[in-house]
């Protein structure tokens, strides 16, 4: 049923742990990755939503950016507020190219000493020759290729890192600090990519194993997949980068103006910030929405959107079944003039018109821990 | 007397007289993952061997079911369009998607028999 690998992948520090635990591995972004294990991703994002789940995100990119001036030097590449960041802070961002599109989107957290990023897998080479080829030279770029990444997210997640590191619970939303968890010297951030309460905890990759194993003896935790990753993420309204987001595609179009500060918006300096500035000022010509279509049948990436004229108003970028609701949802680009809230649409699934509105995001309510 | 066959792309058919009950294998369900979504035909729809007739949707991707016979669709099994998982927990009884009255009961002479399903699933 499947074409025979022929890439050479990598593995992430977990791979005997996802073997064992009974994952469904598949290639992702260069590396086996397990795509649902034993549970299969409905009870896996229930769970997570519910409990809390463990997600090995080790294939992401993490690296240092080390120098005085690091935060003003990479600044001139993202047009987030990275120089009012306060040591613990972290600040979602997007590297942008020269016409305002997305290169990638990331995490900045600035450490006492120098600023850690985490970047898309599959961005994580361009990402590092962007860098290398744009920040001045006394701005070093360390990748941090030794470091396995696990995200712990769900409502209980709090309550069970804090056995293992005294003090994590007390982390607020989009801050991070270096804590021992079991004793091993990591990174725990309060973030993640489901819509709820978590942490992503950088550790090194040879310490991953057993601190994973840890967690998963927890009788709150349990392995999730790529797969309800995707749903979790998309319940909550997160952008994917290479489907909602792209260099085709700016922040302002994508809804993510909310990440370029006060100062960043009256200063500019980063790249594509003319067109950047001036869709913030007088507004854009499509943006991207939530859509719930009436039916139950999921409408998904590549699916026209037509208005109820008939005519083309844009495209799906994500869809399919949410868990939570029970019902399918998408999200995807139309006519800025489409995209008030509970704007009639059709989706045209295989050439049929399924009706759909416009609906708010996240479809399903976020529950950072804001403290 | 009843007797069930399949075809290698995971549909089952039992035959009783004149008219065919219609599904996926357990190995279906299980490779397409939780089934979020079943589209069938229409009772009274003609249709023919190998065309497309239904689409199962799972968390992952929509497939398309083809016809494993020719026919006229004589019943569709509403209760799993309502309530899709069926075809997970119990795709060769309850998870059943429509019935036939076969037009050319020739056709199942190509189809796989319990035994030769079953070897040909081993080997994939």
């Amino acid at each position: 049923m499947k074409a025979p690998c022929t890439v050479a992948l990598d593995r992430t520090p977990l791979y005997d742990l996802h073997i064992a635990s009974g994952a469904k591995m598949v290639p992702f972004a260069g590396y086996h990755m397990p795509v649902q294990f034993a549970a299969g991703v409905l009870k896996e994002h229930l769970h997570t939503r519910r409990q809390a789940g463990l997600f090995d995100v080790s294939h992401m990119g993490q690296l240092r950016l080390i120098g005085v001036n690091a935060a003003a030097a990479l600044e001139a590449l993202v047009p987030g507020d990275i120089q009012g960041l306060v040591p613990g802070a972290m600040r979602y961002t997007q590297f942008t190219g020269p016409s305002g599109g997305i290169l990638d989107d990331l995490i900045v957290t600035k450490a006492q000493d120098h600023l850690y990023l985490v970047v898309n897998a599959d961005r994580k080479a361009a990402d590092l020759a962007h860098l290398r080829a744009n920040l001045p030279r006394d701005i070093a770029v360390e990748p941090m290729e030794d470091r396995a990444l696990i995200a712990l997210q769900g409502p209980a997640a709090a309550r069970v890192l804090e056995r293992h590191a005294g003090g994590a619970a007390g982390l607020k939303f989009m801050s991070s600090a270096a804590m021992p968890v079991m004793g091993f010297a990591c990174i725990v951030s309060r973030c993640g990519y489901t819509g709820e309460d978590g942490f992503e905890i950088s550790v090194a990759g040879q310490d991953a194993p057993a601190l994973a194993a840890a967690l998963l003896d927890e009788a709150e935790v349990a392995p999730i997949g790529l797969g309800a990753r995707d749903s979790l993420r998309l319940e909550a309204g997160l952008c994917l980068y290479g489907h909602d987001i792209d260099t085709t595609t700016s922040p302002v179009e994508a809804g993510l103006a909310w990440s370029i500060g006060k100062r960043r918006r009256a200063e500019g300096g980063f790249p594509g910030d003319a067109v950047i500035r001036r869709q913030i000022a007088q507004g854009v010509t499509r943006r991207r929405v939530g859509l719930r279509p009436d039916g139950r049948a999921p409408a998904r990436e590549g699916t026209p959107i037509a208005d109820k004229d008939g005519r083309n108003a844009g495209a799906v970028t994500s869809g399919g079944f949410a868990p939570t609701l029970g019902a399918p949802i998408s999200m995807g680009y139309v006519r800025a003039e489409l995209a008030s809230i509970d704007t009639p649409l059709d989706l045209m699934v295989r050439g049929k018109a399924m009706a759909a509105r416009v609906a708010a995001m996240p479809f399903t309510p976020a529950r950072y821990h804001r403290g | 007397m009843s007797e069930t066959k399949f075809t290698e792309d995971h549909e089952w058919i039992r035959v009783d007289g004149d008219i065919a009950t219609i599904g996926i294998t357990d190995y279906a369900q299980e490779q397409l993952g939780d089934i979020v979504f079943v589209e069938l035909p229409q009772t009274g729809d003609t249709i023919d061997q190998g065309g497309d007739v239904a689409i199962v949707e799972s968390v992952k991707a929509a497939s398309d079911i083809h016809a494993p016979v020719s026919g006229t669709v004589e019943t569709v099994n509403d209760a799993l369009v309502d309530e899709p998982g069926k075809a997970n927990e119990d795709p060769e009884g309850d998870g059943w998607f429509f019935t036939v009255t076969l037009s050319d009961p020739a056709e199942l002479d190509d189809l796989m028999d319990a035994d030769t399903y079953k070897a040909f699933v081993a080997k994939l």
